[in-house]
Formats: structure tokens, sequence, C-alpha cells
């Protein structure tokens, strides 16, 4: 599973990558991209003001 | 202008927290630089915009006119169910500012004081110099890596705070102690109170947190929204039911959106480490109640500046050094605002009708008080009588 950012909700506030516990996120050309540290939490995803962020499946 | 290869002290990040610092650190004397990503100072804005005038007063700050969207006299607070609880004062108790305006405001008054701001300078790294942080990598103006070497980095880079993680400085920040904040501002709202905060509490309408209603002028407000960072459902959901459910708003506009991590808790004992301090929302230093973050960065800057200046000119910028500054920051501020997280614990506990039962005992004093962290035992106390003679009323029908 992976953590895919919806770019049309995200509003760009980082908030997502600061709730990260192990830094997997990182703000990319004003928008969150996700590296192979994420460990699937979710709490990006509870965080999310916008409900911009969902697991999909892949890697 | 011209950006040099090594300056006293790097201070990443040019909202208040920023500013403040650079601003205070200029005035002892020391060569200042001021990175931020952000193409505008005060874009995006992420907040509220209230500020207390307890907290102006006590900062001296002067904050001019143009800076200024709305005096505010007092505060509704309301129940679920909307019961009221007035907090009104005869004389201006806030106000309501443009941030935009305000940290242009206090970007100027830290360039006026000799400090080098440059916008549109992302930082992508620190540079570190065996266990100490000695510079940062950036991308000055948008052009490629550049390295610029300082004796101490000042990490005024919000919440999600680069420059802390890069440093190792564990900025705790997981999901129950951080709201999930959400805003609109809107405009042609039919306003009951134009010169009142309206603050609306209830599980189901913000779970922990509240919407709160900050008048902008008579007709427009920022309307917005904080709930606990790891709820069911997202803020903008929250806001847009409440929203809905009220005429207010019924012809109103929205004319900007924004949203962002409130940290409500995890004051940090530990904000500071060889060649770098921490300071604003990077470490948590938030008014855990109403999650006010301007006068709490500013009153921490003006701890920072002596301390980084001492320690340069000692030649000593080691965290053994600096943890001056979380000392002095507990003892000034960080206590107080321990109690106040004591209070908020109390009162995400409650259940609707326990919220529906302090809007009959609440008085705007107490209010006041509960959000400076004091009479937590008071209104326990009051509640305690109160649910007795509740059971004596069902029991003798009295």
């Amino acid at each position: 599973m992976v953590v895919k950012i919806d770019k049309k909700k995200c509003i760009s506030c980082a908030g997502c990558v600061a709730v990260c516990p192990v830094q997997a996120l990182e703000l990319k050309d004003k928008y969150p991209v996700c590296d192979e540290k994420c460990i699937n939490c979710l709490s990006c995803i509870k965080f999310c003001p916008v409900a911009a962020i969902n697991l999909v499946k892949g890697r | 202008m011209r950006i040099k290869n090594q300056y006293d002290v790097i201070v990443v990040g040019c909202g208040p927290a920023g500013s403040s610092t650079a601003k205070s650190c200029a005035e002892q004397g020391l060569d200042v630089l001021v990175l931020d990503r952000n193409l505008e100072i005060g874009t995006p804005v992420r907040c509220g915009e209230g500020i207390s005038d307890n907290s102006v007063k006590e900062l001296r700050l002067k904050i001019p006119s143009s800076c200024i969207a709305q005096k505010i006299y007092g505060a509704v607070a309301y129940s679920p169910s909307e019961k009221s609880v007035h907090i009104k004062f005869p004389g201006t108790k806030g106000y309501i500012i443009e941030r935009k305006m305000f940290d242009k405001w206090l970007a100027k008054q830290s360039s006026l004081a000799g400090a080098t701001i440059i916008a549109h300078s992302n930082v992508v790294d620190i540079i570190k110099k065996g266990d100490y942080v000695a510079g940062v990598k950036a991308e000055i103006l948008g052009e490629q890596n550049r390295e610029i070497s300082s004796s101490i980095v000042v990490a005024a880079d919000g919440v999600e705070s680069l420059v802390l993680r890069k440093s190792g400085i564990k900025s705790e920040k997981k999901p129950l102690l951080v709201d999930s904040g959400y805003q609109y501002e809107m405009e042609n709202i039919k306003l009951k109170h134009p010169s009142l905060i309206e603050l609306y509490f209830g599980n189901k309408i913000a779970k922990r947190g509240y919407v709160w209603v900050f008048p902008k002028s008579k007709t427009s407000a920022n309307v917005g929204i904080g709930i606990a960072g790891a709820s069911e459902r997202s803020a903008k959901a929250y806001l847009d039911e409440w929203i809905a459910k009220h005429e207010m708003f019924e012809n109103a506009s929205i004319i900007e959106v924004n949203g962002g991590c409130i940290p409500v808790g995890g004051l940090m004992k530990n904000m500071t480490g060889n060649g770098i301090i921490g300071i604003g929302d990077a470490v948590n230093q938030v008014n855990p109640i109403h999650g006010g973050g301007i006068a709490e960065s500013i009153k921490a800057s003006r701890i920072a500046g002596p301390i980084i200046a001492s320690a340069i000119k000692k030649g000593d910028v080691s965290g053994k050094f600096l943890a001056r500054y979380d000392r002095e920051w507990w003892d000034k501020y960080g206590n107080k605002l321990k109690n106040v997280e004591k209070v908020r614990e109390y009162f995400e506990k409650l259940t609707d009708d326990q919220l529906e039962d302090l809007a009959d005992i609440l008085s705007g004093d107490i209010l006041v008080e509960l959000s400076h962290g004091k009479s937590l035992a008071k209104l326990i106390q009051l509640y305690a009588r109160f649910k007795a003679k509740g059971i004596k009323r069902k029991l003798f029908g009295k």
C-alpha cells in the first residue's frame, strides 16, 4: 500500500509533513511527496484537513 | 545587497518567529540572514489572525492600523445547542489582524534593524560540521543550491520544520497533539456581533476543538475550525457542514481558503542543539487552548536574541550553552502553557451534555482565566456543586 496525494484537493498546508512520525513526506513543488520510509500508519490521512490523502494499492 | 557566504546567524522562515528573532539578533549587533521559501512574506496565511490586546501590550508592539482588520471587544462562546456565554469588556480586548500585512511589517522592522531578508529562498538542507549545525543549503531566489555558513541556525520554519528534522531535534507532532485546521475568509456574512469573536463548541461540531468566527469587518470574517488531528472526518467536512447549518452565511462568498497544522500539545523541554535553536510553531510554542502562536513566538524571540548574541560573543554555540534558552522559556512561559494544556485535556474529555451544563455555570471571567491555565480547580468545584444540586432536585423535587 502506498500514500497518494490528490493534488486537486491539497491546499499545501504541510501538516502531513509535520505529523509524519518517520519523515517520509516532504513538500516538493508545493505538494507532499511520500518516499519508501512510509510505514502506512495513516497519521497523515487522519490529519489532512481536506481529505486529500489516500492509501492505494501499489508501491 | 549582497548575499555573503558567512553570517553569524541564519534564520530559516520569516513568519513572526523568524522576523522577531532576526530583529532581536540584529539589535544585538549580529550579522543576520533570513531565508523564506515563499514569494511573498506573509503568504500563504495559515492562521485565524487573532491576537489579544494583553499580548500586544506585553510585547510593546505598535501595530500600524494598516495591519489591523478589526478591533475586538470580547467573545461569545456557544454550547452545542448554542446557549451562549458572553465575555465582554469595556476596552479593546484584541485584534483581528491582516497577517499578510503584519508579517511584512515585522519583516520590515527586522530589515531596518539590520537583518538581511530574502524571500523565494527555499532551504533544502543543513550543513553540519562534526556534530554542529554550521549553515544551510538553499535555493536563493529560486536558483540552485548555494551553501551559506553560520555560527547558529534558527529553525523558524513552521510546523513541518525541515531544519529541525534534519538536525535531529525531536519535535513531536503526534496526530493527537496537533489540531487539523481549516478556514475560509468569507465576505457578505450577516454577523451577529462584528466586534466580538464567536466560538462554537461541541463534539459533533468540532471534535476536541472549536469553530471560530473572527470578524474582519462588519460583513466579513475568518470562519475556521480546529479539530483533533486524529478525527474520523476531515476538518473541511466538519466546517462545511457547520456553515451549511447557519443562516448568516446564506449569501456569503469564500474569498480565501487556508488550513494547516496547529501544534496544541507537545511543549518541548529541548528546543536547542549544537549551533541550532528552534522557535515558534517548529517547537510547538502555541497556546494549547486557543491555538494562538503569534504572541508566543514573539515572546520566545525576545529570549532567544540575547542568548544567541552572548553565545556568539563567547564563541560557545554548543547545545549546552544554548539550553539557557530552553530554561528561560520554560521559566517564563512553558510552565504556564503546560497548565493551559491541562485545562484543555480536561475540556476535551467533556461530553456534549457536560458542555451544555458548563454553559449554565460558566461566567466570562472564569472562561478567560481558564484560557490562561488558571481556575481549573474552581471550575471542577463549581461543576460538582451544580451536579449535586441537580441530583438533589431529582431526589427531592426542588
